[in-house]
């Protein structure tokens, strides 16, 4: 086909730059697998559970930006998805489901169908009004969580057992570890993927030109409705890794403010950049742990440094890695 | 319930929708003129309550520590939007978002150096700490008639302002289009500036008339940021009208939902499945009124722009 033909030749990575990016994520790959065996050496084994914090909020931060960076959809309700994903985990639990995989798929699933039934409304408006509805579908999951007795409520609800990994079980301590950053890699490398791909092209164009896409024929609607509900499930599987990695769920992590973060995070590392996700979260929980570690007053450093990649570096943190590769 | 009840909410309602409406108007003006999304409105409310709350228990004074309150709160807006605001105004929302909200992490921590992480009590003026016999069998806090009346007036005033006054023309040329009213000789800069400043002792006032009846406390700025934004969507960006319109509605069907939904789903509900479902409602119903609003008009319901 034409079309593809047309977009393949920029799609590819140029040949001599192909080495360092294609070995990078692996390398940092195997740093990440290597944490859990080399930390209690060192009587870090607190920062397992960090990293594997990290690794999940991650794939939120990632799902974010295939719609955010990708598709230019500014949503501020995405903690909503991570919220319906961890509820439905809590709710499989809850029905005795005792299974991992059966609470992350039913807590993907649950995100992917929230996403689709709200992306079907709320992609019909534009700029702030698309902002705003999206935080409106959040904040009302937020209140319908708070008034859930049957889930504890306010209070939130823990899960007391673990959940079985299935034969997976009892072959290491840190299995759920290596589980999530097996899921957390398979998500980044779906989003590299996506990048490149005629799908991802076209959710670009959209994001550049809607009417353009349009007029050339392109479902514009749809595209952007399907992107929306793939984000929505990756958000919804972190959220059901999230109840499983706190043992707890409550309404809080549903919390404007949460969004408001995941986006910050993104736009921090680079929206619409490979490694924009992963660089933003990895900033801003290494930061904000370090701040934690030494004052109480750890926000308002966080706070500055928003203010100083809004006017020094507005493009990410990743995009000026990439400037500077390409100037040596 | 009877009358008495209904008719105690509903005051209640429009208390609440008349101090919404105190921070929507300088939200959906700063919105409108400039296109600029400030997420750090709340701060300031926050400002306002808690300035007024330490000033009138160190003066003993209610109407001078709102006057200070009001005072500090539009210096520290000035500083603002000297150095930051005014430098997102050409900027897309998303970085607007991000640069507010990093000034909201600023001043949370900021009010937590000055006065403690924990929430700090408002007295209430001790003139008005007793309650009015309104009806034979309606008394009525007088700190809450107050509230209303300042409400009502703030109202009117700023309905003066914006459509009979000389600067409240240029104020609406510029919610309405800018780049014309820039043509026309209109400093849309400047008009911006006042609007801010506006804007910011409207938030102080409201902080520091609901400190005494609500939580002053860390994190109260983000807790009403939402409703207020809900009433300028609703309202129709830019629309002081709108906003005074909205506010009421969103404060009514908020407080009512509250107070009589519960009772209401006990009636016809197995009481489990009510006692879940009622404060899940009151608090779903104002989004609802906003998607519902938004389905036919989608610029809200007093659309400012041309």
């Amino acid at each position: 086909m034409t079309q593809s033909e047309r977009i393949a030749p920029s799609a590819t990575v140029p040949a001599r730059r192909f080495d360092a990016a294609g070995i990078l994520p692996w390398a940092v790959f195997a740093l990440l697998a290597a944490v859990p065996l080399i930390a209690p050496h060192f009587g870090l084994e607190y920062y397992v559970g960090f990293v594997r914090h990290m690794l999940i909020v991650a794939i939120a931060a990632t799902s974010l930006n295939v719609i955010l960076g990708y598709g230019g959809m500014v949503a501020l309700g995405h903690a909503g998805f991570v919220g319906v994903g961890a509820y439905a985990a809590v709710a499989l639990v809850e029905a005795g489901v005792g299974s991992a995989w059966l609470a992350w798929g039913g807590a993907l699933a649950a995100g992917a169908v929230f996403a689709a039934l709200t992306g079907a409304v709320s992609l019909r408006t534009r700029g702030v009004y698309f902002l705003m509805i999206t935080l409106a579908f959040a904040q009302m999951l937020y209140y319908l969580a708070v008034s859930l007795r049957t889930y504890g409520g306010d209070d939130g609800y823990g899960l007391y057992t673990p959940l079985s990994l299935g034969w997976l079980d009892g072959v290491h301590g840190d299995v759920f570890y290596w589980v999530v950053l097996a899921l957390a890699a398979l998500v980044f490398a779906l989003a590299s993927r996506l990048a490149v791909s005629r799908f991802g092209h076209a959710l670009m164009g959209i994001r550049d030109n809607e009417t353009r896409m349009a007029a050339l024929g392109y479902p514009v609607y749809r595209i952007k409705l399907a992107a929306f509900t793939g984000a929505g499930a990756l958000a919804g599987l972190a959220g059901g890794l999230l109840a499983s990695h706190n043992a707890f769920v409550s309404p809080s992590l549903m919390h404007w403010t949460e969004s408001a973060t995941l986006l910050v995070m993104v736009v921090l590392g680079g929206r619409g950049r490979r490694w924009g996700a992963p660089l933003g979260v990895a900033i801003w929980y290494t930061l904000a742990e370090v701040l934690k570690i030494n004052t109480e007053y750890w926000h308002w450093p966080l706070g500055l440094m928003l203010l100083l990649v809004v006017f020094l570096a507005p493009r990410g943190v990743a995009a000026l890695f990439e400037r500077r590769r390409g100037e040596g | 319930m009877d009358a008495i009840f209904i008719f105690e909410q509903l005051l209640n309602g429009l208390g609440y929708g008349l101090m919404l409406f105190l921070l929507a108007a300088g939200l959906t003006l700063v919105f409108g003129i400039m296109d600029t999304m400030n997420l750090a409105h709340g701060s300031l409310y926050m400002a306002g309550a808690y300035i007024a709350a330490k000033v009138h228990e160190a003066s003993g004074s209610f109407v001078g520590a709102v006057a200070v309150a009001i005072a500090l709160t539009v210096l520290v807006a000035a500083v603002v939007e000297v150095l930051v605001i005014r430098r997102l105004y050409a900027r897309d929302h998303l970085a607007q978002v991000l640069a507010t909200f990093g000034l909201i992490l600023i001043a949370d921590d900021a009010v937590r150096a000055i006065w403690g992480p924990s929430p700090i009590l408002a007295p209430t003026p001790a003139a008005l700490a007793g309650p009015v016999q309104l009806l034979p069998e309606l008394p009525y806090p007088a700190y809450r008639l107050v509230l209303l009346g300042a409400g009502l007036a703030v109202a009117v005033g700023l309905y003066v302002l914006v459509n009979h006054t000389r600067t409240g023309m240029l104020v609406r040329a510029g919610a309405s289009n800018r780049v014309m009213a820039e043509y026309m000789g209109v400093r849309v800069g400047r008009v911006f500036s006042f609007v801010f400043a506006l804007g910011a002792a409207l938030a102080a006032l409201a902080g520091a008339l609901m400190g005494p009846i609500g939580a002053v406390q860390i994190g109260m700025g983000e807790a009403i940021l939402i409703p207020a934004l809900v009433v300028i969507v609703i309202g129709g960006i830019g629309s002081v009208r709108g906003a005074f319109v909205a506010a009421l509605l969103v404060g009514l069907v908020d407080t009512a939902g509250r107070a009589f939904l519960p009772p209401a789903l006990r009636a016809v509900l197995p009481p489990s499945l009510a006692a879940d479902l009622g404060p899940a409602l009151a608090g779903i119903a104002m989004y609802v009124l906003m998607a519902a609003v938004l389905a036919f008009k989608p610029a809200g319901l007093f659309p400012a722009r041309a």
